[in-house]
């Protein structure tokens, strides 16, 4: 299949998988998941070189969850540099339009047309250089962002693939429903199925809540005929980890750029303390079927 | 020199850097050349208006309050909040009230108030409401789907087509209330609500967040949109705040407040916190099943929450009696 050349099939030349992170709807735990997904791509070799493009454009979150709140992307001959979370090994590069913003609070008020524009700038423009993985984060629903996002990919539609995201009660897995269809419509090919919020561990008597129900992902992939990954149940240790990252100090409520948004990460300290998470563990069993998901799709061709 | 355009100004089929149509660049700038508006903008004829605005206002003329639900992160609850709002109003038998559902893609209200396989029907008088109660009607682009597994892949042309034909086409007949309830972010869809809006005017919005920074971090670009197109925040929901268990009665943080949670939020934007609703897993069981969880569990905590900040609504509306 010998597709035109475009700008975004020249940049991405040098990206060897790409996984776009689905879910109908919002708040199932899209962003987090993309963020554990790169960090155990990221861990599972030390050469592995693993990009992380947030196309959440009125609710960019993955800066936040990487610590990287208040860093600013800088331009060379080459294009955009992205934001290396793991500072000077600069094997986790992260772009977001979070870190296009003056202020955190600014609202990004777009409509279609200029959201297209945008993503198609990050898929052109951003230096990766060479990546093992790209990891998508995108926003709820299937609109705009999704038909964009695979329009201006059609020329490397052959290292595509997705992850659907949910959480088990009715409401969300009608939407991943909704979103399954729209992988089939794009005939976008689906590693699987993980079921987020999967019961909830009270910290002081150690009884499970299905706080969210439970069970509702697992059945779906059943009935669907997809790769159930895993579930992962609320853990409010990577809950915090995610969410405060990088606030060392209590009082801040301005806007300012993190305390000096140039240092480079100490090794990189966000992941040593996320593999201590529970959710860290069985992530990794998430990644093994991950990559044997890949393996097939990779013998399918 | 940067050119900023008012969001609101800005047509649904521009191109990318439209200036908008009130810009001094209308119609000049470089990103206008091939736009099939550039005609328009560039001759000093005074703009015409979306030809749909006076139906809108029409239909809109007998809704006495309008009042949307809105936050910047998915998944916090706006759905079912929308919901027990609705259901709290219609509690009053004389109360009239309607709830519209413009999230495209992802139509929740339907299952949540268990109305999910009823359908559309039309009328001379336009599409007929899906009705919950006699006082109580509901629409959602959840009715009008072959099946409730197909995707909505549409861009923000067609969405917004879709929203006008709910405020110009439905039938709502004589209302007290129109929740609005809305897709995370800000984007079409809630741009395209308060444009077609613009004239009869809308009551004011609730904000609804959880506690944890991700979300909050969104709820701060919701209300800078609220301000930029200047829509009355009427206050702020903190859902999920706060999970008890139900083995040992001992209460925890599932989503934890890391910097302070929707209480300073509220404080450093100057805005009001209505209350805070405790993660009750009977909430999301009631909105899978569609019923009305404050009829359900009148004595859960949630759901004095719930009630209470309805009455602050309500006062804050001047609505109470």
């Amino acid at each position: 299949m010998a597709s035109p050349e475009t700008a975004v099939s020249r940049r991405l030349q040098s990206v060897k998988n790409i996984i776009i992170v689905l879910s109908g709807k919002g708040g199932v735990g899209k962003s987090s998941v993309s963020t554990q997904l790169a960090l155990n791509l990221y861990k599972s070799s030390s050469t592995a070189r693993v990009g992380i493009l947030d196309v959440d454009l009125t609710g960019p979150s993955i800066p936040r969850m990487l610590g990287l709140d208040g860093h600013g992307v800088h331009q060379s001959s080459d294009g955009w540099v992205p934001v290396y979370a793991d500072g000077a090994e600069a094997r986790l590069a992260c772009m977001s339009v979070g870190f296009l913003l003056k202020k955190k609070g600014d609202s990004v008020v777009w409509r279609g047309p200029k959201k297209n524009g945008m993503i198609r700038q990050f898929l052109s423009d951003v230096r990766w250089g060479d990546l093992d993985y790209l990891v998508i984060d995108t926003p709820p629903g299937t609109s705009d962002e999704h038909l964009s996002l695979l329009e201006h990919m059609a020329p490397v539609h052959s290292r595509l693939s997705s992850v659907i995201v949910t959480t088990p009660q009715a409401v969300a897995l009608m939407d991943a429903m909704k979103c399954l269809s729209f992988t089939r419509a794009v005939n976008l090919p689906v590693l699987g199925l993980i079921e987020n919020m999967s019961g909830y561990v009270c910290p002081c008597c150690g009884e499970i809540s299905n706080v969210f129900s439970t069970g509702g992902g697992e059945e779906m992939a059943r009935r669907e005929g997809l790769k159930f990954l895993g579930s992962l149940p609320v853990d409010t240790d990577l809950v915090s980890l995610l969410d405060a990252s990088d606030v060392k100090q209590g009082p801040d409520d301005s806007s300012e750029p993190s305390s000096t948004p140039e240092k480079p990460a100490e090794s990189f300290e966000l992941l040593g303390r996320y593999s201590e998470t529970s959710s860290a563990k069985l992530f990794q069993n998430i990644l093994e079927r991950v990559a044997t998901s890949l393996g097939e799709l990779a013998a399918r061709e | 020199m940067v050119q900023v355009a008012d969001p609101l100004s800005v047509p649904e089929n521009a191109p990318e850097h439209c200036p908008g149509t009130e810009s001094e660049f209308a119609g000049k700038s470089e990103a206008c050349a091939g736009c099939e508006n550039q005609e328009i903008c560039a001759s000093n004829l005074p703009k015409l208006p979306d030809p749909s605005l006076p139906f809108i206002k029409d239909r809109m003329a007998n809704v006495k309050r309008k009042i949307l639900v809105l936050s910047g992160k998915g998944g916090v609850g706006k759905s079912t909040f929308t919901a027990q709002l609705g259901w709290a109003f219609a509690a009053d038998e004389q109360i009239q009230t309607g709830i519209m559902d413009v999230d495209i893609c992802g139509p929740s209200i339907p299952t949540i108030l268990g109305i999910a396989s009823e359908q559309v029907h039309s009328s001379s008088s336009g599409w007929s409401p899906v009705y919950v109660q006699d006082n109580l009607g509901v629409m959602s682009v959840g009715f009008m789907l072959p099946s409730a597994r197909d995707a909505v892949m549409w861009r923000g042309p067609k969405k917004n087509g879709l929203i006008s034909q709910f405020l110009k086409d439905v039938d709502w007949g004589d209302l007290d209330y129109l929740v609005i309830d809305t897709p995370p972010g800000t984007s079409d869809e809630h741009l395209s609500i308060v444009q077609f809006l613009k004239e009869s005017g809308i009551d004011g919005a609730v904000l609804i967040t959880t506690p944890q920074e991700v979300a909050l971090q969104d709820v701060r670009r919701e209300i800078d949109f609220c301000r930029k197109v200047g829509i009355r925040i009427l206050g702020l929901v903190e859902n999920m705040s706060g999970f008890v268990c139900p083995g040992c009665r001992t209460e925890s943080q599932i989503f934890k407040p890391s910097t302070g949670g929707g209480k300073k939020l509220a404080e450093d934007m100057g805005i009001e916190l209505l209350g805070s609703v405790p993660l009750d897993p009977r909430i999301g069981k009631s909105a899978d099943y569609g019923v009305s969880f404050l009829d359900e569990y009148p004595d859960s905590p949630a759901s004095i929450a719930y009630l209470d900040i309805i009455d602050r609504i309500k006062k804050i509306l001047g609505d109470t009696a």
